[in-house]
């Protein structure tokens, strides 16, 4: 146990170091992300303006703008850039042969060099958000209590596991399709348009909500700000953080069930 | 004791098959036809703890399969393997311990680090001791020459650089069995010769099993006794690397050096004129006529000085695999 635990922190150290090499991209990057946001005040405000209401599903100008910075948020801990194409270059290419030599698990390898990365990211982007955040105090209502701070945290954190095994199982695909960016584009547009990522679900027709809540792909934006925001409260919540973690819970096993199917099909047919 | 032991071992592949022209592409949308590709047939051999055996053969001969199924990257069709009492394509951790697979044309160690991040990582994975690590990792760098190296991104190193890199990440964990597929792959002359030279003293030193497959004679003539030919995925030469001239070659080479510069107008009487430069000349003889054509030169020439050699390895290899891609199209045909 202690010498896997000492295998998994040198994974997670060389994964950190890797991570620094490309230090200008990497800060360009970082800081990039946060420019969309004076495009979202600007285009929020004249949606308002020619709505001509003060609120539109419940929500004024300021708590989209606040949904908005939250999601941003919720993204920066489930979007997982490159994970699924890069599994399926590995496959293509044939790197993966590494994962079947060594005595190492993929998934878990991946997700250690995953929660490298982010931390990384997060302790560059720590400084950037708490700015933006505070140039936008405004738009909040202050802090939420402390019980619905500790879900937010909790909805946050499944969602980081969530989008991994959700993309790592995506990735896996490639076992049996060696071409699947096409797959990769819809998944995207699924993620863009049903996370919340691009306007509160609310806005949907309520049949089209309820139905989306069963899907995972809310709880990888709009959850966690919804949370955050108080839109979401008691029953609804617990039932959201359920639903969350039955979602992880399955892609995780699914993930690793493709694994190993992959694997042997791989080592069936390829290699 | 034999560390490998394979008994009819095949593997087969099914291999899309696609017409030419846009129609077919069309066609193909709705319905494909596969075709069964044998790229190993029933294979029988046995490695004893300790060899080095070259793994030759042309390209798709079905090499770096039987070393992608001993290594449990794919798994057969039929047959069965054990190496070192394990069967490869179960991938336990304990045999993936004990063995190593160096590809000359696949990269495993991190492209943006430098290799002793890489190096690390290995001594975590395999769970080698601090000391061990330490001291193997040195011996290796001595070795190979390459203690400055160490901390330079591998981006940056040269492909001989590199291979030592990928040599020394594989023989960390000390594996008993190491598999080499085309480790000099795209290396200049001294590269190769360093990488020889190290390969050669490794082995003798650790007794490790090695099965290497290569396309550089070199390599093969400096390292292994023992050389294991197939073609089409079939074994066709189990034994020593001088005995493949025996048994392949029908043919010895006699070069003439005549005397005072005079040189005779009509050698090809003799057998087939290799080359001529005035006044030595090569020829190309049958075995079993060497002693009469001899005598015969000997008789009418007067000669500086003659010598009868066995044609050059690669040729006699090259004649072979020509010969048996022939009778693959006449088979197939």
């Amino acid at each position: 146990m202690f010498a896997r635990a000492e295998t998994w922190w040198t994974i997670f150290k060389i994964c950190v170091e890797e991570r620094l090499v490309y230090r200008g991209d990497f800060a360009l990057g970082t800081l990039m992300r946060f420019l969309p946001i004076v495009t979202q005040i600007f285009l929020w405000t004249a949606v308002f303006a020619s709505a001509g209401t003060a609120t539109i599903q419940g929500f004024t100008r300021e708590d989209v703008v606040a949904y908005y910075l939250l999601t941003m948020l919720a993204r920066a801990f489930s979007s997982m850039p490159g994970l699924a194409s890069g599994l399926a270059r590995q496959i293509r290419e044939g790197e993966i042969k590494k994962f079947l030599i060594q005595p190492i698990d993929l998934i878990s390898y991946l997700l250690l060099a995953r929660t490298a990365h982010k931390v990384v990211y997060y302790l560059i982007a720590t400084g950037p958000f708490a700015l933006v955040f505070y140039l936008c105090r405004d738009y909040f209502h202050g802090w939420p209590p402390i019980e619905v701070f500790l879900a937010f945290v909790v909805s946050l954190l499944l969602s980081f596991l969530l989008g991994f095994y959700m993309e790592a199982t995506m990735g896996m695909i490639s076992f049996w399709f060696l071409e699947v960016s096409s797959l990769l584009f819809v998944h995207m547009l699924f993620i863009f348009f049903f996370s919340g990522h691009m306007f509160p679900l609310e806005f949907l027709p309520d049949f089209w909500k309820s139905v989306i809540d069963y899907t995972p792909f809310p709880y990888l934006a709009y959850f966690p700000s919804a949370v955050f925001l108080g839109k979401v409260q008691g029953a609804v919540l617990v039932k959201g953080l359920v639903i969350e973690a039955a979602w992880t819970v399955g892609f995780i096993v699914l993930c690793r069930f493709s694994m190993q199917a992959g694997y042997r099909r791989y080592s069936g047919y390829g290699g | 004791m034999n560390a490998i032991e394979i008994r009819q071992l095949e593997k087969s592949y099914r291999v899309y098959q696609k017409n030419e022209g846009l129609w077919a592409s069309v066609q193909s949308l709705f319905h494909r036809d596969y075709r069964e590709v044998a790229a190993l047939k029933p294979l029988d051999l046995d490695v004893a703890q300790g060899e080095f055996v070259a793994f030759l053969g042309p390209n798709g001969a079905g090499k770096t399969t039987t070393l992608k199924l001993l290594s449990g990257v794919i798994s057969p069709s039929g047959g069965e393997a054990r190496v070192l009492g394990h069967t490869p394509w179960l991938r336990e951790n304990e045999y993936r311990r004990r063995f190593a697979l160096v590809m000359g044309q696949k990269n495993q160690l991190w492209w943006d680090l430098p290799a002793q991040e890489s190096f690390l990582l290995h001594q975590k994975i395999y769970r080698i001791p601090p000391d061990q690590f330490a001291r193997t990792r040195d011996e290796l760098c001595d070795l190979l020459e390459m203690q400055h190296l160490l901390g330079r991104p591998v981006r940056e190193l040269s492909l001989g650089e590199r291979m030592k890199m990928e040599l020394t990440a594989a023989l960390l964990h000390s594996p008993e069995v190491l598999f080499l597929d085309e480790p000099t792959i795209g290396l200049d002359v001294i590269a190769q010769h360093n990488i020889q030279k190290f390969l050669k003293h490794y082995q003798q030193e650790r007794k490790i099993t090695v099965l290497l497959t290569s396309h550089y004679m070199k390599d093969v003539a400096a390292l292994c006794r023992r050389v294991v030919i197939i073609a089409r995925g079939q074994l066709v030469y189990d034994g020593s690397l001088e005995g493949i001239i025996d048994r392949f070659s029908g043919h010895k080479v006699l070069s003439l050096l005549f005397a005072n510069g005079r040189m005779p107008g009509d050698l090809s009487r003799y057998g087939e004129v290799l080359e001529i430069v005035e006044p030595k000349a090569r020829l190309r003889v049958a075995r079993s006529e060497i002693a009469r054509v001899l005598s015969a030169v000997l008789a009418n020439h007067t000669l500086e000085d003659i010598s009868v050699e066995d044609p050059p390895l690669e040729e006699v290899i090259a004649e072979m695999f020509s010969l048996s891609a022939k009778e693959e199209v006449v088979a197939s045909g």
